[in-house]
């Protein structure tokens, strides 16, 4: 029995964690950068600095319309950064509810919600969100985060599910439910925060799944607003002058990379951490 | 296994009951009890696939009004095109009639007729879906054994620094969304830094792509990109959990050579993890063309999807979400069939 | 049960089929030893028993002689000699050759070490066939040789099975098959019979024992179990915390053991003839890296003083082939096996039963797994519910405890009757029954601290709260002989035996009046096991608490139980007091079971 308590020891396992330190690093960096880009922008969102597809303007030149690449980069990050992180919250909630349910009731309510679970599994995520779209004129904000949740909330489900099993069989449950616990608390005192470590790795893979479909979208030329700064739509207005003033294009899709590695390592961290503190 | 978790495990493993310990395995009734089991599974694949067109035609009438997104501006101004186009979707019926009516179209082949050119949708699509099955099974050819080898090396290479390079660059591409890798190696190899290969396809007069192999080169290069991580991560696990198993440690003790524990001990039990990575991969697959198509302008369904899509040609929408959904659940039920027979428990299990 | 051959003088280095020496296996990249100054002959013939409890390095030493570490262990120096080879400077292709050939492994899971992929007959003649040996048809006459001489059925129909279509024995069997086929000269065992009934074990240990024999192999036999070392060994090498502490023959060692720590193992196993005040051993096995200075089991030594923390103890001689480390040999002086013994539970004592079952009949889905069970439960009292895997035992624990709904008859408590689920009974009924589980590493919230685990039916109940909870958490955990310390710390910081703990000082917390116990000794070490055994006593002494005790090892009945239930196949076979079923049992199947259970008496 050692004296150190649990928080300290945990959190110099964290530190130790490479991988994790790093995604949180370039996650921190990418989200700083969305959050006061516009602040620092040298030019306005909307503002004509020169010719288009010129080196006119700041150093990453002009975009289509003789924008400034620059502060479209830095004033883009928000709106993707916003709705990736709801439609991960959505996706997360829907699929922990969904999952958490059908592992405590079980029998035929189980088989019934997983059998339907899997026919939304049939559909790529990117194939959901185009198959509504296909009928909406002019796709709000709120759409691209109830789409892009609805499809991670399946397969968040699933995952849920497997582990709570795991949990819903051991004694300590049983030991809950011979003392009398209610049911409700039973799953959220018991079950659930057992269940940390590959709940927040899911959510950091969520995210990063999020931030491509989100961007996705905007490349395909599903926009939430025309015109305005996004990195998935920036990709798409520049793309033909690839070849001039390849800036227009390669500044958001590396911050769109830049990002999803940030994430990813971080959730890839998260399980790295969980499985060595589970050997102690 | 905590790192397969890394993406959804969406092909089922086949779940074997505990068999009874001296029930005899050979009995009259073994091809009654398969044919029944293949029954019950391909029963479940169409049930899914009926689900799966339920989706597909209320999530096309859910969130708008197709016709208003059609004509946009047109909406208010003409409204004999409104008519017309009322007509052709057949929007005075209630919403089920329609829905059985195109169901019942599935059946016999009629996928209705496209909005945008008021062309038969078959007819649309017929070449297309056979320019995107050879994009996907190029790409699946080169990805196998691709990430095979890379996970093979790696787990040879177990905790050691070439290990954990390799899986910090696997790490590093795996959450990349595949156009922004598809993006960067149109910039290093169409324009910026090399003039090598195309950006776009381009098939003239109805060939297939694959007669100007060069166009192929990017499309295919960033799939594989998109997808071998993922493979190779997660048949670096199973080759691990494998390698550390009690029969691989008796066989090694047993004095085995080890390349006939690798081949024989090793691999004969990893080869069910592999199918069902291979065929998630597939799946997966059906949803990255979608993109990957788009931005090298590739003649195949993914392209004319976006297409129909922006067009709000819902006909279209729909029949090829239909196939994308298909190609799942079949790759699925191919998956399960053979992960049965390649594990003795459960194909036992079935027997008995 | 299986006779040992008679006891021989140990083997002289030239006579041995293998010597051990100065051998010392370490964790990679790290100076830690996980066991170290490793000596040991094995003869021709001879069955040696390396025992000792977990953490010990047992199962280190049986697969370095094969010239074999596991990921992340090393084999830093020492001799492993066949003959005259030295198996661990050997070439890694000439060691591949010995391998299997000269000495050859049995697994402790059998059913986890065969390849699930490959069917019984080839996996046999694998070896075999890779070396080149014999025709084809040779080779499965072997197979089919050797199946017989274990017992097993060798027709075609049997050597084209998966090991999944094989029951636990007949696994083990094949296993044992498998190491005997290419005619090895040494053979090394590993805990080759944990997890199987007593009978299946019997039968396992008398096939080895004779083949062993006949085919005059030495056998090291690595063990957590006494009790099959004495039924088997002709010598016993004691380990601890990677030493081997004592060596000796068999007789010696469980007649006359000199060590203070195989005294202290003693103590704590329970006798099937006679009852015993069990006892355990303090603290905890150290782990590598975190072994004390000195001699290693000093810091839970009765005997030890200030030089032993100081002073590594070399081999001492205390008798022909006997040797123990320990300074203070000649200053402890001769132990008694006797001096644990108690008296037997009295058969006649009244009796106020305060529990009883009726007429249970239980089901899994249409299964019907227990078929009329009637016995009841005094207050203060043990009652042991006795048998193999699948017997029920445990199913009708679950029934009292209202974890398993799907049962008819009736179950009175104090003359009410209990309603099936723990939900559906009242407040009440819950308070004052308590089921602890056999597995302590999964009947606690890892996500809890003690704290929370054991104030919560303190709050469910209405006993205590707030400042009165603590205090009355704090004096639970004093009972259990764990103390305050633990009291906010989470469970991943306990070992088995004090997470047991808490589990007990849970159910107390709710100030039970009947004890629901299933196999809550199994998962745990002997030595642990019998500090356990102890508390248990006490409370039902002190508190008048009845308890409901499921095990399937019939010694422990003896120490613990005024009544016993003996159950087959969900059927009573047997009950009454214990000095009457284990003296003069009327049932053939309780007499099986008796003569079946190793016992160190």
């Amino acid at each position: 029995m050692s004296t150190t308590t649990a928080t300290t020891s945990g959190l110099r396992r964290m530190l130790h964690q490479r991988r994790l330190v790093a995604g949180m690093i370039i996650t921190a960096f990418v989200v700083v950068l969305a959050i006061i880009g516009p602040w620092i922008a040298p030019y306005g969102e909307h503002e004509i600095v020169g010719k288009p597809f010129t080196h006119s303007g700041s150093f990453l030149g002009t975009d289509y319309l003789g924008q400034d690449v620059l502060s479209r980069v830095l004033a883009g990050g928000r709106s993707i950064l916003v709705i990736s992180v709801l439609a991960t919250a959505l996706g997360m909630v829907g699929g922990i509810l969904i999952g958490l349910i059908a592992a405590y009731v079980g029998g035929w309510f189980d088989e019934v919600l997983m059998r339907l679970n899997d026919v939304a599994l049939a559909f790529p995520q990117i194939l959901l969100a185009l198959l509504v779209l296909s009928a909406v004129e002019q796709p709000e904000w709120w759409m691209i985060v109830l789409l892009v949740g609805a499809s991670h909330a399946p397969r968040v489900a699933r995952l849920v599910r497997g582990v709570a099993l795991g949990l819903v069989s051991r004694d300590f449950v049983a030991s809950a439910e011979a003392l009398g616990e209610s049911r409700i608390r039973i799953v959220l005192a018991e079950v659930l925060p057992n269940m940390n470590a590959p709940l927040l790795a899911e959510a950091g893979l969520r995210l990063t799944y999020s931030i491509g479909l989100v961007a996705a979208l905007g490349f395909l030329g599903f926009s939430t607003d025309p015109g305005g700064a996004d990195w998935g739509q920036m990709i798409n207005e520049n793309r033909l002058a690839l070849l001039v003033v390849p800036w227009g294009v390669l500044a958001p899709v590396i911050v769109i990379g830049i990002f999803t590695i940030g994430t990813n390592l971080m959730a890839d961290g998260i399980t790295q951490l969980a499985e060595k503190g589970g050997e102690s | 296994m905590a790192q397969v978790q890394r993406q959804d495990p969406q092909a089922e493993m086949p779940a074997g009951e505990p068999a009874t310990p001296e029930a005899s395995p050979r009995t009259r009734s073994t091809t009654t009890a398969w044919l029944l089991w293949l029954a019950r599974r391909v029963g479940l694949a169409i049930l899914t696939l009926w689900l799966v067109s339920v989706l597909v035609f209320f999530a096309t009438a859910a969130l708008g009004d197709p016709i208003r997104a059609i004509l946009g501006k047109d909406y208010e101004s003409s409204p004999s095109r409104v008519a017309t186009l009322e007509d052709q979707l057949n929007l005075d019926q209630p919403l089920v009639q329609r829905y059985l009516d195109w169901l019942g179209g599935l059946f016999t082949g009629d996928l209705g007729t496209s909005l945008s050119n008021q062309l038969p949708v078959s007819e649309l699509i017929g070449d297309r879906v056979v320019n995107t099955a050879v994009l996907v099974l190029v790409s699946a050819l080169v990805m196998i054994p691709v990430a095979f080898g890379i996970a093979m090396i790696s787990a040879h290479y177990r905790g050691k620094r070439p290990d954990h390079v390799i899986q910090v660059i696997l790490l590093g591409l795996a959450g990349v969304p595949e156009f922004v890798i598809g993006i960067l190696f149109v910039a290093l190899f169409s324009t910026t830094v090399f003039h090598v290969l195309p950006a776009v396809t381009i098939s003239a007069g109805g060939e297939g792509p694959w007669h100007n192999p060069g166009s192929m080169v990017l499309p295919v290069l960033t799939l594989v990109f998109a997808v071998t991580p993922y493979v190779a991560r997660i048949v670096r696990a199973t080759l691990l959990e494998v390698l550390d198993s009690d029969y691989v440690e008796l066989a090694r003790l047993k004095g085995i050579p080890e390349g006939v524990v690798m081949r024989k001990h090793a691999l004969l039990n990893a080869i069910v993890p592999g199918i069902q990575v291979v065929a998630l991969q597939l799946a997966w697959l059906a949803g990255g063309i979608v993109i990957v198509e788009y931005l090298f302008s590739y003649p195949g369904i993914g392209s004319s999807l976006v297409d129909s899509v922006r067009n709000n040609d819902i006909p279209m929408v729909q029949a090829l979400s239909m196939i994308i959904a298909g190609i799942y659940v079949g790759v699925n039920l191919i998956a399960d069939v053979l992960s049965i027979l390649f594990t003795p428990r459960a194909r036992t299990a079935i027997a008995s | 049960m299986t006779s040992a051959a008679p006891h021989e003088a140990t083997p002289t280095t030239d006579q041995a089929a293998c010597t051990v020496e100065d051998l010392s296996v370490g964790l990679t990249g790290r100076n830690i030893d996980v066991v170290d100054d490793i000596d040991l002959l094995l003869g021709p013939g001879e069955v040696v028993g390396l025992v000792g409890e977990s953490g010990s390095g047992k199962t280190t030493v049986g697969t370095a002689l094969l010239g074999y570490a596991r990921v992340g262990a090393l084999i830093e120096h020492g001799r492993v000699l066949l003959g005259e080879r030295d198996v661990l400077s050997l070439d890694w292709k000439d060691v591949r050759q010995l391998r299997g050939q000269e000495i050859a492994y049995v697994p402790q899971d059998p059913a986890s070490a065969l390849n699930p992929s490959i069917r019984i007959g080839p996996q046999l003649v694998e070896l075999l066939e890779l070396r080149d040996i014999g025709t084809a048809e040779e080779r499965d006459d072997r197979a089919r040789a050797g199946l017989a001489e274990v017992g097993l059925p060798n027709d075609d129909e049997f050597l084209r099975r998966y090991p999944h279509q094989l029951s636990g024995g007949q696994v083990q069997r094949v296993a044992l098959a498998m190491a005997f086929l290419p005619r090895p000269k040494v053979l090394v065992l590993d805990e080759p019979t944990t997890g199987l009934d007593v009978t299946t074990q019997g039968m396992v240990l008398e096939t080895m024992n004779q083949l062993c024999r006949s085919h005059q192999v030495a056998a090291l036999y690595v063990t957590h179990d006494l009790a099959v070392i004495a039924n088997i060994a002709d010598r016993v090498a004691v380990m601890y915390a990677g030493r081997i502490i004592e060596l000796g023959p068999r007789d010696q060692i469980f007649a006359a053991p000199a060590h203070p720590y195989t005294r202290a193992l003693l103590d704590a196993i329970p006798h099937l003839k006679q009852a015993r005040a069990l006892s355990g051993i303090p603290g905890r096995t150290p782990g590598p890296g975190r072994r004390p200075s000195g001699c290693r089991f000093h810091d839970r030594c009765s005997y030890a003083i200030d030089r032993c923390a100081d002073e590594e103890p070399p081999p001492v001689e205390v008798g022909p082939d006997h040797t123990a480390r320990c300074i203070r040999l000649d200053e402890i002086g001769s132990w008694d096996i006797d001096l644990g013994t108690v008296p037997d539970s009295d058969p006649d004592k009244t009796r106020e039963p305060i529990l009883s079952v009726r007429d249970l009949d239980v089901y899994y889905g249409r299964k019907q797994v227990v078929h009329g069970v009637t016995f009841d439960l005094g207050r203060s009292e043990c009652v042991a519910l006795v048998g193999e895997s699948g017997s029920g035992k445990t199913t009708i624990s679950r029934c009292v405890g209202g974890l398993h709904r799907d049962w008819t008859g009736t179950i009175d408590f104090e003359e009410r009757e209990l309603a099936k689920g723990a939900r559906s009974r009242t407040n009440d009924d819950r308070k004052r029954i308590q089921y602890i589980f056999q597995n302590p590493y999964l009947s606690l919230n890892p996500r809890m601290t003690i704290e929370q685990i054991i104030k919560r039916p303190m709050k469910l109940f209405g006993i205590a709260k707030g400042k009165a909870a603590t205090d009355r958490a704090v004096e639970l955990l004093e009972q259990v002989a764990l103390g305050p310390t633990v009291l906010k710390l989470q469970t991943n910081r306990l070992s088995g035996g004090e997470r047991q703990r808490v589990a007990i000082a849970r159910a107390l917390a709710a100030e039970p009046d009947i004890l629901v116990c299933d196999e809550i000794t199994s998962a745990l070490d002997v030595s642990v096991q019998g500090s356990i055994v102890q508390l248990l006593e006490e409370l039902r002494k002190s508190r008048g608490i009845g308890m409901l005790f499921v095990t399937h090892n019939l010694a422990l009945v003896r120490s613990i139980a005024a009544r016993v239930q003996i159950l087959n196949a969900g059927r009573l076979v047997e009950s009454g007091s214990v000095v009457e079923v284990m003296d003069s049992p009327r049932e053939d199947y309780t007499r099986e079971l008796l003569a079946n259970s190793p016992s160190i008496d």
